[in-house]
C-alpha cells in the first residue's frame, strides 16, 4: 500500500513537471526562440527569460543568437592578372530576424551556411577579379573585407542574417607558385649578399690604393728632401775640398795621386808587372 | 516549517482537515496539495476509507520524509562555489541576472536559476605558426599558419604569441559561439593583415615590435565588433625568419654583410700598417740625408785640414817631401800587390806569363798576408789610417 502511494506520489510529481514544462519555457540569453501553433509561427521575439505557452498545440523552436561562425575551406580565385590565389576566409554572422530566418532556410542552419557561403564566394570571386595581387595583399585587404561584410550583409538579411564580418584569415599563393617564389627569393638574396661583397671589395680596394698612394707620396717626398740634403752636403763638401785645393794645385795633384795609387794596388790579387828601369828601383839596378 | 512536521507524528497532514494549519509557507502549500491529490487518487480508486487511513499513518511519514530529502536536496543542489579568479554568471529562467565573486554561493535551485562560472583572470594563450609542448618543453612548427605574404610578395614565417583575458564575462558567454576559435581566426586574419602591409626586411629587422603593435590594435578592434568581452594583453612575435627553403640564402646575406665589414676592415688594418711604415721609412730616409750631409761636410772640413797643413810642410822642403811621399806610397803599393819583375833589357822576348795560375795563387796568399798584416797593422797604425782616408777621398770624388 505504502509503495503504491509512494510510486503515485512519483508518477503525480512528474505529470505535475511534465504539465509545468509544457505550459512554461525558458529562453537562454543564448538563444532566440519562435513559437508554432500547428505550423503557423506566432511568436517569435521572446527575450530570454520564462515563458507562457498553451500546453500540447504550441511547439517552441530554438535557435543560437550568438556570433556564428562560417569557416569554409579554402578556395582559389584569380586575380586582375590572372595570378591564382589560395583564400581562406572566415564569416562571423548571427541570426537577426528569427522568423525570416525560420521562413527562408528553414531554421536550418546548415542550409544558411550553405547560402552565406555562395554569397561570399560570389562576393570574394568579383572582389580579386577586380584587383591584383599586390592590392590583393597589401593595399586593398581591408577594403575588399570592408566590401564583403556590407554586400553579404545586405544580401543575407533576406534570410534574416545578420553578417557582423568578414575576413580573410589568409590570403596565399598556390604550393607550386610558392615553389616559384621561394626561387626568386632566393635569387634575390643571391643578388644582395654579391653586391654586398663587391661593395666590400670594392671599398676595400679604395682604401689599399688609397693608402698605397700616401706611402708612395711620402717615400717619394722624403727621397726628394733627403736628396736635397745630400746635395746640399756635397756643395758644401765641395766648395770646403776646392777652397783646400786651389791654394796649391801642384801639391795637391801628387798628393792626390799618391793616394789613389795606394787605394788602387792593394790586394794580392792585384798583380804588377813592374819594370826595374822605373825610378822606384834606380837604387836596386846600381851595383 | 513543512519539514518539521515529521518529527511530530500525530501532525500528520492526512488526518488533520483541510485549513487545519495556519500560516504554512508556500512550500507548505504545494506539497499538501500533492498529497490532497494523492488522497483523491486513492479515495476513488479504493474507497475503503479505513484501510486507507490506518496505513496512511505510516506511509504518510515514509512520504513526507522522501519528499523533504528530495526538497532539501533540491535546495541543496543551489550551492556553487567562484574561485577568487571566477566571476560567477546567475540566470534566472535562462535570462542574465547577476554577477557574483569569490566565495560559496548560493542560487534559487534549477530549473529556477543556473551559474555559469568564467575565469576572468587566466591569461590564455593562443599560439599561432606553432605548437608548445609543455611536457617536453619543445615546439613545433605548423607551417600552414606560420607562412605568409609580405607586401613585396615575399612569404615570411612569423610566429606570433597571443595573450588573451576574459574581461567581461557575461559579454564573454554570450555574445559569440565558440570564442578561442574566433580568436585563432582574428589573430592570424589580423596577422596576416599587417604583415601584408609590411615589407619582408621591415619585419625581419626594425619592425619586429612595430608589426606585434599593429596586430594587437587590429585584434582588439576586431574582438570588440563582435562584443566577445575579451582583452588582448599581449601578442609578441616569438619569430620572424625567412621560409626554410630559403634560409640559406637569407643567411649567406647576412654573411656577405659581414664579409662587406670585412673586407673594409682588412684594407684598413692593411692601411694602417703600411703608412706608419712608410712614415718612418720617409723619416729614416730624411735622418740619413742630414747625416751624410753631416758626415760629408764634416770629412770635407777634415780633408781640407790637413792638405792645408801637409801642403804648408811642403812648402817649406818640396823636393825631400815630394821623393818621401812617392817612397812611402809606393812602398805601400808594392808590398800589399803581387808583383812579377822583368827586366825588359835582357831581350827575353818569349817571356810566358801564366797570368790565369798567378790570380788565384795571389789570392791564397792575400789570406795569408791578411793573418799576418793584423800583427803588422799596429805598427803600421798611421799608413792604415791614411790608406782609409785615401779610399774615402775616391769615393768622395764619385758622388758629385
Amino acid at each position: 500500500m505504502t509503495q503504491f502511494k509512494l510510486v503515485v506520489l512519483v508518477a503525480v510529481v512528474a505529470l505535475v513537471l511534465v504539465g509545468l514544462n509544457s505550459v512554461f519555457y525558458t529562453v537562454d540569453e543564448r538563444e532566440k526562440a519562435i513559437v508554432i501553433q500547428f505550423g503557423q509561427v506566432i511568436r517569435h521575439s521572446d527575450e530570454a527569460g520564462l515563458h507562457f505557452k498553451l500546453p500540447l498545440v504550441q511547439d517552441v523552436r530554438y535557435f543560437d543568437s550568438r556570433i556564428l561562425t562560417l569557416d569554409a575551406e579554402p578556395q582559389r580565385y584569380l586575380t586582375k592578372e590572372k595570378k591564382s590565389v589560395v583564400v581562406d576566409s572566415f564569416v562571423k554572422w548571427r541570426i537577426l530576424d528569427v522568423l525570416t530566418y525560420y521562413l527562408r532556410v528553414q531554421g536550418n542552419e546548415v542550409r544558411a551556411r550553405a547560402r552565406l557561403q555562395t554569397l561570399v564566394n560570389s562576393g570574394l570571386r568579383d572582389e580579386f577579379g577586380k584587383r591584383t595581387l599586390h592590392e590583393v595583399v597589401s593595399g586593398d585587404r581591408s577594403e575588399i573585407m570592408q566590401i564583403l561584410a556590407v554586400n553579404t550583409d545586405k544580401a543575407a538579411r533576406e534570410f534574416g542574417i545578420e553578417v557582423v564580418d568578414v575576413r580573410l584569415q589568409r590570403v596565399d599563393l598556390p604550393v607550386e607558385v610558392s615553389q616559384s617564389v621561394y626561387q626568386r627569393m632566393e635569387a634575390e638574396r643571391t643578388r644582395i649578399a654579391k653586391e654586398l661583397r663587391a661593395q666590400g671589395a670594392e671599398a676595400a680596394e679604395k682604401i689599399r690604393a688609397e693608402a698605397e698612394r700616401k706611402r708612395e707620396i711620402m717615400v717619394a717626398e722624403a727621397y726628394r728632401d733627403a736628396q736635397r740634403t745630400r746635395g746640399e752636403g756635397d756643395a758644401k763638401a765641395a766648395a770646403t775640398y776646392a777652397r783646400a785645393y786651389k791654394r796649391n794645385p801642384d801639391f795637391y795633384s801628387l798628393y792626390r795621386s799618391l793616394n789613389a795609387y795606394r787605394a788602387s794596388f792593394n790586394k794580392k790579387e792585384d798583380i804588377m808587372i813592374v819594370d826595374p828601369s822605373s825610378e822606384f828601383f834606380k837604387y836596386l839596378k846600381q851595383k | 516549517m513543512a519539514w518539521n512536521q515529521p518529527g511530530s507524528g500525530d501532525k500528520d497532514p492526512w488526518k488533520q482537515p483541510k485549513g487545519g494549519n495556519q500560516g504554512p509557507p508556500d512550500l507548505d502549500d504545494i506539497v499538501k496539495n500533492i498529497q490532497k491529490k494523492l488522497g483523491g487518487l486513492f479515495g476513488g480508486k479504493g474507497g475503503n476509507g479505513q484501510g486507507h487511513v490506518g496505513g496512511g499513518k505510516a506511509g504518510g511519514i515514509g512520504v513526507s520524509l522522501i519528499v523533504v530529502v528530495a526538497l532539501v536536496g533540491w535546495l541543496l543542489s543551489g550551492f556553487y562555489v567562484v574561485k577568487q579568479a571566477e566571476r560567477g554568471v546567475v540566470l534566472r529562467f535562462g535570462q542574465e541576472s547577476y554577477v557574483t565573486s569569490a566565495g560559496l554561493r548560493w542560487h534559487l535551485p534549477y530549473p529556477i536559476e543556473s551559474a555559469e562560472k568564467v575565469d576572468v583572470e587566466k591569461r590564455h594563450l593562443v599560439e599561432i605558426g606553432y605548437r608548445s609542448n609543455p611536457r617536453t618543453g619543445g615546439k613545433s612548427k605548423v607551417p600552414r599558419e606560420a607562412l605568409m605574404l609580405t607586401e613585396d610578395e615575399n612569404i615570411i614565417d612569423i610566429e606570433f604569441a597571443v595573450q588573451y583575458q576574459v574581461t567581461d564575462a557575461g559579454k564573454y558567454l554570450f555574445n559569440v559561439n565558440n570564442p578561442e576559435a574566433t580568436i585563432v581566426q582574428a589573430t592570424e586574419s589580423a596577422v596576416r593583415e599587417i604583415a601584408g602591409k609590411s615589407t619582408m626586411d621591415f619585419i625581419l629587422t626594425e619592425g619586429r615590435d612595430d608589426v606585434g603593435q599593429r596586430t594587437k590594435t587590429l585584434l582588439q578592434e576586431i574582438l570588440d565588433r563582435y562584443e566577445s568581452g575579451i582583452d588582448i594583453t599581449k601578442v609578441e612575435m616569438q619569430e620572424a625568419q625567412p621560409p626554410e627553403q630559403v634560409k640559406a640564402a637569407f643567411d649567406d646575406a647576412v654573411k656577405a654583410r659581414e664579409d662587406e665589414e670585412r673586407f673594409k676592415n682588412e684594407a684598413e688594418a692593411y692601411s694602417n700598417d703600411i703608412i706608419p711604415r712608410a712614415r718612418g721609412k720617409a723619416a729614416r730616409m730624411l735622418q740619413e740625408s742630414e747625416g751624410y750631409k753631416a758626415s760629408k761636410i764634416a770629412r770635407a772640413d777634415g780633408d781640407a785640414r790637413r792638405f792645408t797643413l801637409i801642403a804648408q810642410e811642403y812648402a817649406k822642403a818640396p823636393r825631400v817631401t815630394r821623393e818621401r811621399l812617392y817612397l812611402e806610397a809606393m812602398e805601400q803599393v808594392y808590398s800589399s800587390t803581387t808583383k812579377v819583375f822583368i827586366d825588359q833589357k835582357a831581350g827575353n822576348n818569349l817571356l810566358y806569363l801564366p797570368l790565369d795560375k798567378l790570380v788565384p795563387q795571389a789570392r791564397d796568399n792575400d789570406s795569408d798576408a791578411d793573418a799576418g798584416a793584423a800583427g803588422e797593422a799596429n805598427d803600421s797604425a798611421s799608413q792604415t789610417s791614411r790608406r782609409q782616408d785615401s779610399r774615402k777621398d775616391l769615393r768622395s770624388r764619385g758622388t758629385p
